[in-house]
């Protein structure tokens, strides 16, 4: 269902402005980010539910190029949490992830991704009212930006092949 | 498909053509040396624009399938090269990706990062070489006396050849090489592969470059990025240890790595290696394991050396990349 709703407003005919919603998807870490998420749950807070959570073991374990594939399959942000430097579950995969997004973000920047669409945060478990607190900045600061749509974009420079993109047309 | 298939006939047809590349894939085929002497006795070569004059009415004359196998180098960048390759690929029997241009966009695709009016102004108006006063840009369609001239259209978009035909092989490499080439031209030659290979990479190995690589690795992780020119590496020990930019460990090799005998870090010519898809992020990957930071201050300070992120690690590949460096937002964007 939730696959059907923020899309279905991006259909050629349907007013964009009106009924889009962001799509987030966010990669938590299973020990840290994701009890996190949990805890914020279970204390009740409020925030947007445009955060479609995907929960991996280690944030040292999300490959960039799950970034990279989540934007050009529809996504309008990304947001990658993992355990605080110093509380990796397995003492240093974090390590990793602080040595990567960094670089992530700076090819983002020289791709044409707008700096916001890109967030990479630590959360611990206790951290729940944060958590909650970055999902309604992260939404925001998308909402603002607007729809990526990069399938769209991409078809209106000529762009056809790969997964998830339509096929060529003459220009 | 008509007439016979190659076995049954004493010659095959070959052909080659060169489309946004720099015409080294061209050169590459020639590198095959005396070997080139067994080809023109196997095969009659009926399309090479670089080394005959053939017509595109030539190959449009041709019956489907006529070719037995076309090797088509070089990105699609404008409307020609979509024809030709549309055009080669009902007269051939088995179409041939040849090079990264054809693969991955190879380096021409990094011009999908701008827009194209930029593009243009760079190469027409502001190049220091050229003298256009009157800021002429080619165009599409120019009425003169003797009735409309035409040019073909200029995309926004650097594409692979895959992107507009079905291909049946492809041959990485900036460009391939020599031996790979010939290892690949005698196995058609000898009927060993099937004429439909579904896209399938030959001339190169599934591993990495690193997998081909004599230097020694000394478990040593980077504290520091230099560039090639800024430093003389230690003879024999992995470069990028010694914090050379080296895209080994997301390049596909079969290179036998060459470059890194040079004492030059990898480039990324042959593409991304096993399952990877998008090689940039694959190397951002694999260099976010081998810093030398404890700290994400000190992490930060080691990202920031890095000079051109997307130049760097997409240098071959970025129109076989997730994003495809079509810009959506900010500076160049359309």
């Amino acid at each position: 269902m939730a696959e059907a709703m923020p899309h279905a407003a991006l259909t050629k005919d349907a007013p964009v402005a009106a009924a889009w919603e962001p799509r987030i998807v966010a990669f938590l870490c299973y020990w840290c980010s994701y009890t996190g998420a949990d805890a914020a749950g279970t204390a009740r807070l409020k925030y947007p539910p445009n955060v479609d959570v995907i929960r991996v073991m280690c944030s040292g374990r999300i490959d960039p190029e799950l970034v990279t594939a989540a934007l050009a399959k529809g996504a309008d942000g990304v947001m990658v949490c993992g355990c605080h430097i110093g509380d990796c579950h397995y003492i240093a995969g974090n390590h990793k992830t602080m040595a990567r997004m960094p670089l992530v973000a700076r090819a983002l920047a020289q791709l044409g991704i707008a700096p916001g669409r890109f967030v990479h945060e630590w959360v611990s478990a206790a951290e729940g009212d944060k958590f909650a607190a970055l999902v309604d900045r992260v939404t925001r600061q998308v909402r603002r930006l607007g729809p990526l749509d990069w399938p769209r974009r991409m078809r209106e420079r000529g762009v056809p092949g790969g997964r998830g993109l339509s096929p060529w047309s003459e220009p | 498909m008509t007439g016979p298939a190659p076995a049954e006939r004493e010659r095959h047809r070959i052909g080659m053509y060169w489309a946004a590349g720099c015409g080294g894939c061209d050169m590459s085929l020639l590198e095959i040396g005396p070997h080139l002497l067994e080809l023109v006795d196997a095969a009659d070569v009926v399309l090479w624009p670089c080394v005959a004059d053939f017509k595109y009415r030539d190959v449009a004359g041709y019956p489907d399938g006529h070719i037995d196998v076309c090797f088509v180098n070089g990105a699609v960048r404008n409307s020609e090269e979509e024809e030709v390759a549309r055009l080669l690929r009902k007269k051939s029997r088995t179409l041939v990706a040849y090079g990264a241009c054809a693969i991955e966009g190879g380096v021409p695709a990094l011009a999908s990062l701008g827009a194209v009016e930029p593009l243009f102004d760079a190469v027409y108006r502001d190049n220091p070489s050229i003298d256009n006063p009157a800021g002429t840009l080619p165009r599409t369609s120019t009425e003169t006396p003797h009735g409309p001239l035409h040019l073909p259209s200029f995309y926004r978009q650097v594409l692979r050849l895959r992107d507009v035909v079905e291909v049946d092989y492809q041959i990485p490499g900036c460009p391939p090489q020599a031996p790979q080439v010939w290892s690949v031209v005698q196995a058609v030659l000898n009927g060993g592969v099937p004429a439909k290979g579904d896209g399938r990479k030959v001339g190169c190995d599934d591993k990495s470059v690193c997998d081909t690589c004599a230097r020694e690795k000394r478990h040593v992780r980077i504290s520091g990025f230099k560039r090639p020119h800024e430093a003389v590496p230690e003879p024999g020990w992995c470069l990028l240890e010694q914090g050379f930019l080296c895209m080994g460990p997301a390049t596909r090799g079969g290179c036998g790595a060459l470059c890194l005998k040079a004492s030059l870090p990898c480039r990324g010519c042959y593409g991304p290696s096993g399952t990877a898809e998008d090689q940039g992020m694959a190397m951002i990957g694999a260099l976010g394991s081998i810093l030398d930071a404890t700290t994400e201050e000190r992490a930060r300070e080691l990202v920031a050396q890095v000079v051109d992120p997307v130049g760097t690690f997409y240098r071959f590949s970025l129109a076989s990349s997730h994003l495809k460096g079509g810009r959506a937002e900010g500076r160049g964007a359309p």
